[in-house]
């Protein structure tokens, strides 16, 4: 699959060349001949500098919107993280150095958004790819109305974050929660589900596994039926069962997707976010009295717009960008570890 | 070597490109910026917009005030720009207000953020004193959102006085006296006395009721009648010293140790479905809390509910009106912002919504919407609420009042009230919180 990629790749610097002989073929025919007149002169110039301007213009808009929203808010992002700045007084920056990062590091907050965002990361994201591989493969199978059960798997990811969390808030409210209501069916104890470390961390993971279940299967249900037949066809004559098909044919082709999902899934919990903010309701930038759900952006927000601590924020930004560079690395790791046993 | 010198030639052109477009985006910008004044902020063929930005329900379009302005002044077109979180409101004005550009002709300052805009963005308001007459204000409202050189930078809008709202039904049925003025009078002065109530009530309480929402709406109640909070004179940080702060953490503590709360967080949806289960029988509400009753509790609350005063006068929340020096319009959004904090429109505002004047030459002529009076049992609420207004002391504010005060409410009573801490370790987790707040 991959050797086929390659070939198409190939004849594509090739094609891109071509154009860009075409000014030094018009420069020879205008050496060889007399010499050239001022005006016609001026428009082979004009000409040649379209040919190498232009692409560069086309492109410009990605870079200049990149440049003005992301690249230096980054910059300035990393200039306030060096200083002591306040929301309320943004004019008056005093130099901190590396203050904030070192507050960063002898902080309990911090250290604690980062366990959160690490244990709600991994109890959101593994049964989630889990059962989006299941969901995936059973869509799979010739099914009646498959579509309409594609769709449905799809919609939990077109609902807004603030909808869903507020019903979700409301199924694990502590007393008339209808979470609770069927827990006492089997004789479990009401559950204070905010309040509790890992039945909030549990709970705000539930949002996310329910919105982003379908999205992911969806995913991986693409990449199954790129899978060509006659490899099943094939593990089915040598007297392969289904599971025995699953496990050797189906997971070995999907790698790369999976791959690509759990880059994703990992970034996205990195940065998680609206889910518990909103969960939390009121005060939600602390994620609980004991900012027991409280992420790394949550105590970004709440440091930087609730408590205007823009430098310390800052910092935080920073911090979770080396964070997620970091995880970025070993995704890449892994990668190559896969390539080289295939 | 040859493909490097040209690609780095190529780098040359893109970073001159990308020089030049931006050059010519931030031309753009600047131009934009005027243009964008006179669409939604200039004068076109003799008229004026003006521009009005609040948050939550402010009640001026409901109440129609902003047609009746326009139909007295013909040449002034107003449009409000509303965001309906102050907690996304205010950073949007703060970082607007610094920039110079953005911000609205008016613009509405919650009290929580009131001393934050007084010692820190005092230089982007229009000092409003010189033109009004202060005397019309409560003294305590003024005060709040004056400089230390005098200068005013926002006209008082509504007020929070409080009382107790309870439920005269489950107070009959836990055997309490259910008369108002009999109930005041046996908390007068001292919210540890409205805790005591709370531990009769609890011996007889009908079933599935608590004595109140939670423990965190004592402590807001009670540290709003205090004149030491969290800051003393000088702007220095007390809150660990402070006497009004020991006072309403005691009270709430109370309440938390005890079985009396219904441990609701305010304003969740929880919170909601207990006015309308009726799961607590009393709620410590400032008068603009009247409307959000009557709308969670429903008809089923109706003629239960009634009003008494609360143990010391408090005030929670209320607005200021400002004008930002950046308006290109000043004199026609001074007369604006004047115009509806007078008495008069504030009167118009309390029948709309029950948002209480700040201008007591309102109070004699405020009249309820008969609907709230008959729901809170004919109740005199103007009464009530106005002599908690006028006895409401002066108090000391900060700039980082709410995260210090959401810090002891949401971390150091929640930890006490949810998770079974003990008070003392409640306490040294708002502590904790606060430093890292202030950044110590």
């Amino acid at each position: 699959m991959s050797s086929s990629k390659q070939a198409l790749a190939h004849p594509a610097p090739g094609s891109g060349a071509a154009p860009g002989n075409q000014p030094g073929a018009a420069r020879g025919a205008g050496g060889r001949g007399t010499p050239a007149p001022g005006p016609s002169s001026w428009r082979s110039r004009l000409y040649r500098w379209d040919m190498k301007a232009s692409p560069y213009a086309f492109i410009s808009p990605f870079f200049i919107i990149f440049g003005a929203f992301g690249l230096i808010p980054l910059l300035y992002t990393a200039w306030y993280s060096l200083h002591n700045v306040q929301l309320s007084s943004l004019d008056h920056k005093t130099w901190a150095g590396l203050d904030n990062y070192r507050n960063l590091l002898s902080s309990d907050f911090f250290w604690n958004a980062l366990k959160n965002t690490f244990t709600i990361g991994l109890i959101s994201t593994v049964p989630q790819l889990l059962m989006a591989i299941g969901i995936a493969h059973l869509l799979n199978y010739r099914l009646r109305g498959s579509t309409v059960w594609r769709v449905v798997m799809l919609t939990p990811y077109a609902t807004s974050v603030a909808a869903a969390t507020l019903v979700f808030t409301l199924l694990y409210s502590w007393d008339g929660g209808m979470v609770n209501w069927l827990l006492h069916f089997v004789g479990v104890n009401a559950i204070n589900w905010r309040e509790s470390t890992w039945g909030s961390q549990f709970a705000v993971s539930s949002i996310v596994i329910w919105r982003w279940t379908g999205y992911n299967a969806l995913i991986y249900l693409a990449a199954m039926q790129a899978i060509p037949a006659d490899l099943y066809e094939s593990a089915a004559i040598d007297g392969a069962n289904r599971w025995q098909q699953f496990r050797h044919v189906t997971i070995p082709q999907l790698r790369p997707t999976i791959l690509f999902t759990v880059v994703v899934s990992t970034i996205g919990a990195t940065q998680l976010f609206g889910e518990p903010l909103l969960f939390g309701g009121v005060s939600g930038s602390k994620g609980g009295s004991e900012h027991q759900y409280q992420t790394l952006g949550l105590y970004m927000y709440d440091q930087g717009w609730i408590i205007g601590n823009l430098g310390k924020a800052s910092a935080i930004a920073w911090s979770m960008f080396l964070i997620l560079l970091i995880v970025a690395a070993i995704n890449l790791l892994f990668t190559r570890r896969l390539r080289k046993s295939q | 070597m040859r493909t490097s010198t040209r690609r780095s030639h190529r780098l040359m052109a893109l970073a001159a490109v990308a020089a030049l477009t931006t050059g010519v985006l931030a031309g753009c910008s600047s131009d934009s910026n005027d243009t964008s004044s006179n669409s939604s902020g200039g004068t076109s063929k003799g008229k004026t917009t003006l521009t009005v930005g609040t948050f939550g329900v402010f009640g001026y379009k409901q109440a129609g005030l902003y047609d009746e302005y326009m139909k007295l002044h013909p040449n002034i077109t107003i449009k409000e720009d509303v965001t309906t979180r102050t907690d996304v409101y205010w950073p949007k004005v703060l970082t607007r207000l610094q920039a110079g550009s953005g911000t609205d002709d008016i613009q509405a300052i919650e009290v929580g953020n009131i001393t934050e805009a007084v010692q820190t963005q005092a230089d982007k308001f229009v000092d409003l004193g010189k033109d009004v007459d202060k005397s019309q204000w409560l003294p305590w409202k003024n005060a709040q959102a004056t400089t230390k050189d005098g200068k005013q930078i926002g006209l008082g809008t509504d007020t929070g006085p409080m009382a107790i709202c309870y439920r005269k039904d489950l107070f009959k049925k836990a055997g309490l006296p259910t008369d108002r003025t009999q109930l005041a009078a046996l908390w007068k002065g001292d919210w540890t006395k409205y805790v005591n109530v709370g531990k009769d009530y609890m011996k007889k309480a009908p079933k599935g009721t608590k004595f109140v929402d939670s423990a965190s709406s004592v402590y807001n109640a009670a540290i709003g009648g205090e004149s030491q909070r969290y800051y003393d004179k000088d702007g220095n940080v007390i809150w660990d010293k402070s006497t009004g702060v020991k006072a309403a953490w005691n009270a709430a503590m109370e309440v938390a140790t005890s079985n009396m709360s219904a441990k609701l967080k305010q304003f969740d949806p929880t919170w909601d479905q207990g006015f309308a289960n009726a799961s607590f029988a009393t709620v410590a509400c400032p008068a603009w809390m009247m409307g959000y009753i009557q709308e969670k509790a429903g008809t089923a609350g109706s003629g239960n509910w009634d009003v008494a005063a609360a143990p010391t006068a408090a005030n929670w929340g209320g607005s200021f009106l400002g004008v930002p020096t950046a308006t290109k319009h000043q004199a026609d959004a001074v007369a604006l912002a004047k115009w509806l904090t007078a008495p008069e429109q504030q009167e118009k505002v309390f029948a709309k919504q029950a948002s209480f004047p700040s201008t007591p030459a309102a109070y004699p002529n405020l009249k309820p919407a008969a609907a709230t009076t008959a729901y809170f049992s004919n109740a005199p609420i103007t009464q009530i609420f106005s002599d908690s207004a006028k006895t409401i002391p002066v108090q000391v504010f900060g700039i980082k009042d709410q995260p210090i005060g959401t810090a002891i409410t949401d971390v150091g009573i929640l930890q006490v009230e949810q998770k079974g801490k003990t008070p003392a370790q409640g306490w040294s987790a708002a502590t904790k919180e606060i430093k890292d707040v202030l950044g110590q």
